[in-house]
């Protein structure tokens, strides 16, 4: 699958919608009208930033500086050991690991299984159809807590718990991917399809090298969207993995945090480097993410 | 559709031998995905609603008690607290994220508003960190020992105790955290809506000598009333299933004042392992956030306002 610069560009349908349009005109609105938004929002982006901006700072004090009296926003005084503490005491290497895993292996998982799913849907006819969409359309609608216990004890019985298949396998297919990619599998033109078929390829040639290509910006916008909510995940790793090396940055971060006298400088340090993926990510592609998170609306 | 179909069975009988192929072909590209959806999906949902119906506690036997589980709940004080909890957090979340969301929408969609691109990321940001680690944060920021926010607010001569300490303010903490983590989010998608409604509306709106206010309330509102509502909906099927920063800052405590439905599912189901009384109260969230689904995809089937 061949992946050309300009594949990565959302169409322009999709860019219109995106959050962040560059496109700017001199305003009919006044100066002083001007001023107050600006000042407005200046305000809100402060307060929203703040508590991400004093984690890092605090990441970078030694321990004296940050339990005191008098807490100061940043610190005169500079260190980078909170730093090299995360990566041994709660062993951000091993979580660094297993969450790329995780993420990595539900997103490959799940990109495979429900564009194949995707193309019967939308581009072959036979007979159950209806009942296979309205069963997918039914379990977007549900909580997954609901599954939560059953699907405990389910892997319990296949030894799964503390397993990367445990972790990864049930969600290892995804009905808002499906729903997703069958909806763009549907707006492709006939004739595209026509042609390769006159050309004499199957259904398996025309799904890898018509469909899948002709969909990559929506791939790509789905895979940022299943990556990121399971690196973010909590609930399903902490139920899955008992055990420490099996821990997840969120999962181990966050027992972490209430197992242990707290060293507020690890902890901020090991949040720092848990989120950096990600923040470093959306602030290189902000379109595809704001489309990725806001064409979903479903978590 | 169903005519073509028949058309070919009565035409065309040599159809059906290609028929039958295509139907196999669609059936093994739809294989991994309805093994998963029918062994990790449909397998549990059932196990669910009969592990409800049973005593299971994950160790020893179970048995049969038919309605018993929910009977139990309808008198469990437990249950209602935590209800009540629910309904309050996202009772509160849903209209603050979705009013503040609306705001900075209609702010930062502003023509010519200069640095529009910065705020907006800088408003979406939390949309991409982790729950876990947004509480972690909000947990030592909350902390009087080295957070700056009790801190900043006791130099000010406001002098607040330990918030999470607090039976009265544990919950305000947590439901900050809440709307912090996803009004960019929906601001995201109030101004995708804005950017929908032709501007030649407003122009006409202007012509006919409209004050701002009118146009927004004549205009903006009703053209926006579709994304309102699904906006609503989400927020408030995510605040029901309010976990992750609850486990991290208080663990549904000072005295179970911030536990919600979904905590109260873990704790009975992982801690106390009475797996079958928290698959009933987990049968109990299920119809809730569906029947909040089902009035959306009927909101949506026919549309609110249509011009």
């Amino acid at each position: 699958m061949a992946t050309t610069l300009s594949d990565l560009d959302p169409p322009a349908s999709t860019a219109r919608r995106s959050g962040f349009p560059t496109r700017r005109r001199s305003g009919e609105a006044s100066r002083f009208g001007t001023a107050w938004a600006v000042t407005m929002a200046s305000v809100a982006a402060l307060v929203i930033v703040l508590p991400l901006v004093w984690m890092v700072a605090t990441s970078f004090k030694p321990e004296g500086a940050i339990i005191t009296a008098h807490p100061s926003f940043v610190s005169a005084q500079f260190t980078w050991s909170n730093y090299s503490g995360a990566w041994s005491a709660i062993d951000m290497p091993r979580l660094l690991l297993n969450s790329t895993i995780f993420a990595g292996g539900v997103t490959l998982c799940s990109l495979t299984f429900d564009s194949l799913t995707a193309y019967a849907l939308a581009r072959l006819d036979f007979p159950g159809k209806n009942v296979i969409f309205v069963l997918i359309l039914i379990t977007l609608m549900l909580p997954f807590q609901v599954n939560l216990i059953p699907l405990f004890v389910e892997l319990t019985n296949f030894h799964w718990i503390n397993t990367y298949q445990g972790l990864i396998l049930p969600r290892a297919t995804n009905a808002f991917g499906i729903f997703f990619l069958r909806q763009f599998f549907l707006s492709i033109p006939a004739e595209l399809e026509d042609a390769a078929r006159v050309d004499g390829a199957g259904d398996l040639r025309i799904y890898r090298s018509v469909m899948l290509r002709l969909a990559t910006p929506a791939v790509l916008t789905l895979a940022l969207f299943h990556f990121m909510y399971n690196w973010n995940d909590l609930l399903w790793p902490l139920i899955i993995s008992s055990n420490s090396s099996m821990y997840t940055l969120a999962s181990g971060l966050a027992l972490f945090t209430g197992q242990h006298v707290i060293q507020y400088g690890l902890v901020m340090a090991g949040s720092t480097l848990a989120i950096a993926p990600m923040v470093i990510a959306f602030l290189l592609i902000q379109r595809r993410f704001v489309e990725s998170i806001a064409t979903s609306g479903i978590r | 559709m169903a005519t073509r179909t028949l058309k070919s069975r009565l035409w065309y009988p040599w159809a059906t031998k290609q028929r039958r192929r295509r139907t196999r072909v669609a059936y093994l590209f739809m294989a991994p995905s309805l093994i998963v959806l029918g062994v990790f999906m449909f397998y549990p949902l059932v196990r669910a609603g009969w592990l409800s119906l049973t005593n299971y506690s994950f160790f020893g036997a179970s048995r049969f008690i038919g309605l018993s589980n929910y009977g139990h709940l309808v008198h469990d004080p437990q249950f209602w607290r935590d209800l009540v909890n629910t309904l309050y957090y996202a009772g509160v979340v849903t209209p603050v994220s979705v009013a503040l969301a609306l705001g900075l929408a209609l702010l930062l969609n502003r023509k010519g508003l200069p640095g529009r691109g910065l705020f907006r990321a800088a408003i979406f940001l939390p949309a991409v960190v982790s729950f876990a680690v947004s509480a972690i944060v909000f947990r030592f920021m909350f902390t009087p020992s080295i957070g700056f926010l009790t801190y900043w607010l006791g130099q000010i001569g406001i002098h607040v105790p330990d918030w999470l300490d607090s039976v009265s303010l544990a919950m305000p903490a947590v439901i900050l955290v809440g709307i912090w983590k996803n009004v960019g989010f929906y601001m995201v998608i109030f101004i995708a809506g804005l950017q929908t409604i032709p501007k030649e509306l407003y122009e006409a709106a202007s012509i006919d000598g409209a004050t701002r206010w009118r146009r927004f309330s004549n205009v903006t509102v009703p053209l926006l009333s579709n994304t309102t509502m699904f906006v609503t909906v989400i927020a408030l099927i995510a605040s029901l299933q309010a976990f992750d920063q609850i486990y991290v800052m208080t663990q549904g405590g000072p005295a179970f004042s911030t536990e919600t439905l979904v905590m109260l599912i873990y704790r009975q189901g992982f801690t106390n392992f009475q797996m079958g009384y928290a698959s009933a109260i987990a049968y109990v969230l299920m119809a809730i956030v569906l029947m909040l689904s089902l009035l959306q995809l009927k909101f949506f089937s026919k549309r609110v306002v249509r011009y």
